[in-house]
């Protein structure tokens, strides 16, 4: 698989703030990543220091492989980051057309973009006479001029409205479908789940956890279950293979999984046995207990 | 090359202050002609202007480079500006996130400078050749064109001061006070140049080996005050004290490069600033 971006060791300190610790990671073609966090976890300055604003107190990181010098391969990567910046006194059109000078790509992008995120027809209008989800689709736009490698955005739905935040997000589906690999930092949870394939988990500069999104969804689920003697449901539960381990909560007994288990096989299993349920759920973790029960420990 | 000049042309060129600013000064420069017109009356005795030598070759190389250096504050404040509001607007951030290498953003704006400065060089030469053809006495091509190191000292001049401004622009992010310190700096180097003329060199003008080195006033001793070099003037000189002042007019190597390496000082400062400054 082809590696877009490789990050070994990296550190960063604000003089007594170590603000990213011994962070590692590589991002591969074609997945779409979610970088999860609360504030101040380091999520903007690790995406900082590789996009070439902040320096970086140790570490390592390569774009493309190394093969090329980091504001080169930046060309080839599209990036908004926090806030959409761009010269309030030019047009859309013109603000487009600088960034095109910039990364050495053709003018004739500009319009495909701007209509991609229905700005074409504000192209003539100045940038300050923006709103805030115009703003942000216009960044979008300008992070897709050069057809990137990479898509990284930064918080790209901070401070929208619910249509602002569905518009954004109809976009990030859309360049997703079309195989773009993505990079999105985000502390909005169900924005991640809805469309990332991985993610990292990022608290006080360190990884927490880093790979698939399903592999971070408690994996099997759990059952809730209640009997009229629990105990004798605990026995007869304790040498199925699939059980993991079990506690008792609030009067239920809460079932852990190791290996899929259906609710009807469990039932028929008991059944066999000679317990009859009197309350019987299958559930799974969302992202955000999970993302909670991993950020809350220590 | 072409390239970074584009991006700031366009940067520089669509912002409305900065483009009615960098006119202005365009058009006033040109008003420097307009001295011609000048005429005094006392009395019965008249007295016009462009009669007085002032527009003679080669002087008139000297007069007019030290008036138009006077105005360079029109484009120090777009260029200040140029480089403070890539700050205020977050489009520093943006640039290098789009693949602008921090090296090719200080060529950017240096190059800036120094077509800037060449500009107004080239305005200068063509506006007083063409006032010096009309009004100057002396019109041998030997003649017109001697003495044209004070244009080169001109170039200098400007592109010291507006890369002063850049690197001002850098240090300070804030137009308004980047603007403010240069005349806290300049007041600074009046009172430096104050105390060691009066208080440790007293009687002696030995404090100037010192003072030339300051920034402000290396530049301003490239081109030397031109008015007590007219006929008019000396002769009031000699009517008054006896005897001319003899004064050296000259540009002088030295002067030019300590200019040249505040200009090296300021775009590496520059660059090292940016290059240290986590955005």
């Amino acid at each position: 698989m082809e590696t877009i971006l490789t990050i070994e060791k990296l550190n960063k300190r604000f003089g007594p703030v170590h603000a990213v610790k011994n962070v590692s990671l590589e991002i591969n073609k074609g997945n779409v990543y979610g970088i999860l966090g609360p504030n101040g976890s380091g999520k903007s300055t690790t995406l900082g220091i590789v996009l070439n604003v902040v320096n970086k107190t140790s570490g390592e990181y390569r774009w493309f492989g190394g093969a090329m010098e980091t504001h080169e391969a930046l060309k080839k990567v599209g990036a908004i980051i926090e806030r959409p910046n761009f010269y309030p006194y030019m047009t859309a059109q013109e603000n487009l057309e600088l960034v095109c000078k910039i990364k050495g790509t053709p003018y004739s992008k500009v319009t495909e973009k701007l209509e991609l995120v229905g700005l074409i027809d504000r192209k003539d209008s100045k940038f300050r006479t923006f709103s805030l989800g115009m703003k942000q689709r216009l960044a979008i736009a300008s992070a897709l001029l050069n057809d990137p490698e990479i898509l990284i955005l930064d918080e790209p739905t901070n401070g929208l409205d619910p249509q602002g935040i569905r518009q954004i997000r109809d976009i990030i589906k859309h360049i997703a479908s079309q195989g773009t690999t993505i990079l999105l930092a985000s502390h909005l949870l169900d924005e991640v789940e809805k469309v990332c394939s991985h993610v990292l988990v990022l608290r006080k500069g360190q990884i927490l956890y880093s790979g698939k999104v399903d592999g971070m969804i408690a994996n099997e689920g759990f059952f809730e279950l209640q009997a009229d003697n629990l105990e004798e449901l605990k026995a007869a539960l304790i040498a199925h293979p699939a059980i993991e381990k079990m506690v008792l909560e609030e009067g239920k007994l809460v079932v852990y999984l190791k290996q899929a288990f259906e609710a009807k096989d469990l039932n028929k299993y008991l059944f066999e046995k000679g317990i009859y349920l009197n309350h019987l759920v299958k559930r799974k973790h969302s992202l955000e207990e999970q993302f909670l029960e991993l950020t809350s420990k220590n | 090359m072409t390239r970074l000049l584009q991006i700031e042309f366009q940067k520089i060129w669509k912002n409305r202050a900065s483009r009615i600013l960098t006119i202005a000064y365009f058009v006033i420069l040109s008003f420097i002609a307009l001295i011609a017109s000048i005429k005094f009356k006392i009395g019965t005795f008249e007295l016009h202007i462009a009669d007085q030598g002032i527009f003679n070759f080669p002087y008139i190389w000297h007069f007019n480079t030290y008036i138009a250096a006077i105005l360079k504050f029109f484009l120090a404040i777009v260029i200040v500006s140029m480089m403070a509001n890539e700050y205020s607007y977050g489009t520093l951030k943006q640039n290098l996130i789009d693949g602008l290498s921090k090296k090719e953003f200080i060529q950017s704006k240096f190059l800036t400078v120094v077509v800037f400065a060449l500009g107004s060089t080239l305005f200068i030469f063509i506006m007083s050749l063409l006032l010096g053809l009309s009004f100057s006495s002396y019109n041998e091509i030997g003649i017109i064109f001697s003495d044209l190191d004070y244009l080169f000292a001109y170039f200098l001049k400007l592109t010291a001061f507006f890369s002063f401004c850049l690197f001002l622009g850098i240090l300070v992010k804030r137009s308004a006070f980047a603007i403010g310190f240069l005349f806290i700096w300049n007041i600074i180097e009046g009172i430096i140049i104050g105390l060691l003329r009066w208080k440790v060199f007293k009687d002696s003008d030995d404090y100037q080996k010192i003072t030339q080195f300051l920034p402000l006033e290396s530049m301003s001793n490239l081109i030397k005050e031109p008015f007590s070099r007219l006929s008019v003037i000396k002769n009031i000189e000699e009517t008054i004290g006896g005897a001319a002042n003899v004064k050296d007019y000259g540009v002088h190597w030295y002067s030019l490069l300590i200019v040249l390496c505040w200009i090296v000082i300021f775009v590496l400062m520059s660059y090292k600033i940016l290059k240290k400054r986590d955005l």
